[in-house]
């Protein structure tokens, strides 16, 4: 008997609606991805993913997995937490990559008064 | 006491990761502890400026703010992306001015407006404390202001500051 | 009854996350520029991580979940670099 069918029906369905939400949410951020014109606005895309697509498919997979194992699993949990620490790294730090390169080209992606940093002197970043 | 747990909130959420990744048992929670020991002293070793927290009772607030405004900023998002190309939406740079000024505080910040769809964190200067966000939609400008320095500011004072 | 439903839903699920690795996998072949292709690496990653999880519910074992950690990890890492590359590496030197 495989595995599947030893999940109540009362779990099946929160579980098969949270994995198709994460993965319509995943879809949809991906679809945004494909579709959006600018750098700017791609770097939202991915949130969209790594927020409520994540966040649905492991709340589905810990329960699924604690009904099957007979205990309660939280180590998806985990997988969650590191995204959750993880992406806002990635993408500040893209963000500010892009910036700098925009701006050391003088490109047109950015607006007029973005242009040029206002206060050259320092070039710490925050949070470092 | 501080010798020996020199970051007892690291140590303690090792301890948890330790117990969460294997099954609970007496061996491994003996094990989880002593290796979140070593990490803590490691740790300390690399960095010695410790996080203060000054108030515990505000973080869970925070956090359920923060669940919130994800859940509404994921629908808000994924809306605009279903009807991209249609619905004339424009994105911004907004400059917010940011009262919080340590590292901490920045760092929280940082992560709460980047988890958050819609909004990404651009820059941060240092000398006038004013932060550059993109904004996905333009039209929530004001509402993002008002998020920023009504709801997530205080809260982040009044636990770092 | 509920092996219909997880069926359907997870195979919904796989579907869906391979096809949102295709079209992310689009952009890092369209560029243009390098932070573009960087960021796709890096939701590719978090697809594909995705797919990985749904697979193994649907497998009904916890292998892949070591796996799509250990993924998780390595993106974040590879992510950070290249981000980091991208700061000093090509435009000032």
């Amino acid at each position: 008997m495989s595995p599947l069918a030893t999940v109540p029906l009362i779990v099946a369905i929160p579980v098969a609606f949270f994995v198709v939400l994460g993965a319509t949410l995943t879809l949809i951020g991906a679809l945004g991805f494909a579709r959006l014109t600018s750098f700017y606005d791609r770097l939202h895309a991915p949130t969209l993913a790594t927020s409520w697509g994540t966040g649905a498919t492991i709340i589905a997979s810990a329960l699924m997995f604690s009904f099957i194992d007979g205990r309660v699993i939280l180590h998806e949990f985990v997988i969650g937490f590191c995204i959750v620490l993880t992406t806002p790294v990635t993408l500040m730090m893209l963000g500010r990559a892009a910036l700098m390169r925009d701006r050391t080209e003088g490109s047109d992606a950015l607006p007029e008064d973005m242009r040029r940093r206002r206060d050259p002197a320092a070039d710490t970043p925050a949070g470092d | 006491m501080s010798r020996l747990f020199p970051h007892p909130v690291l140590s303690v959420a090792l301890v948890f990761l330790w117990l969460m990744l294997t099954r609970f048992s007496l061996g491994y929670l003996i094990l989880g502890t002593v290796l979140s020991l070593v990490a803590g002293w490691a740790y300390s070793a690399l960095h010695s400026a410790k996080p203060r927290i000054r108030r515990w009772s505000a973080i869970p607030r925070l956090i359920g703010t923060l669940f919130l405004d994800i859940i509404r900023s994921n629908v808000a998002v994924t809306r605009l992306l279903l009807t991209e190309g249609r619905s004339g939406r424009q994105s911004a740079f907004i400059r917010v001015p940011l009262q919080i000024t340590s590292g901490n505080s920045l760092a929280v910040l940082a992560i709460i407006l980047t988890a958050t769809p819609g909004t990404a964190w651009v820059e941060y200067e240092t000398e006038t404390g004013v932060l550059t966000l993109h904004i996905f939609d333009a039209a929530e400008t004001d509402h993002y202001h008002d998020v920023i320095r009504n709801t997530y500011e205080p809260m982040l004072m009044e636990i770092f500051e | 009854m509920s092996e219909t439903i997880l069926t359907i839903s997870l195979g919904y699920a796989q579907i869906a996350l391979a096809l949102a690795g295709c079209l992310v996998g689009t952009r890092i072949l369209r560029g243009p520029r390098a932070q573009d292709r960087v960021l796709a690496l890096d939701s590719l990653y978090v697809s594909i991580m995705l797919l990985f999880l749904v697979t193994g519910m649907q497998l009904g074992t916890a292998f892949f979940f070591e796996a799509a950690m250990i993924i998780s990890i390595i993106g974040f890492v590879s992510s950070v670099a290249l981000a980091k590359f991208l700061f000093r590496g090509e435009v000032i030197e």
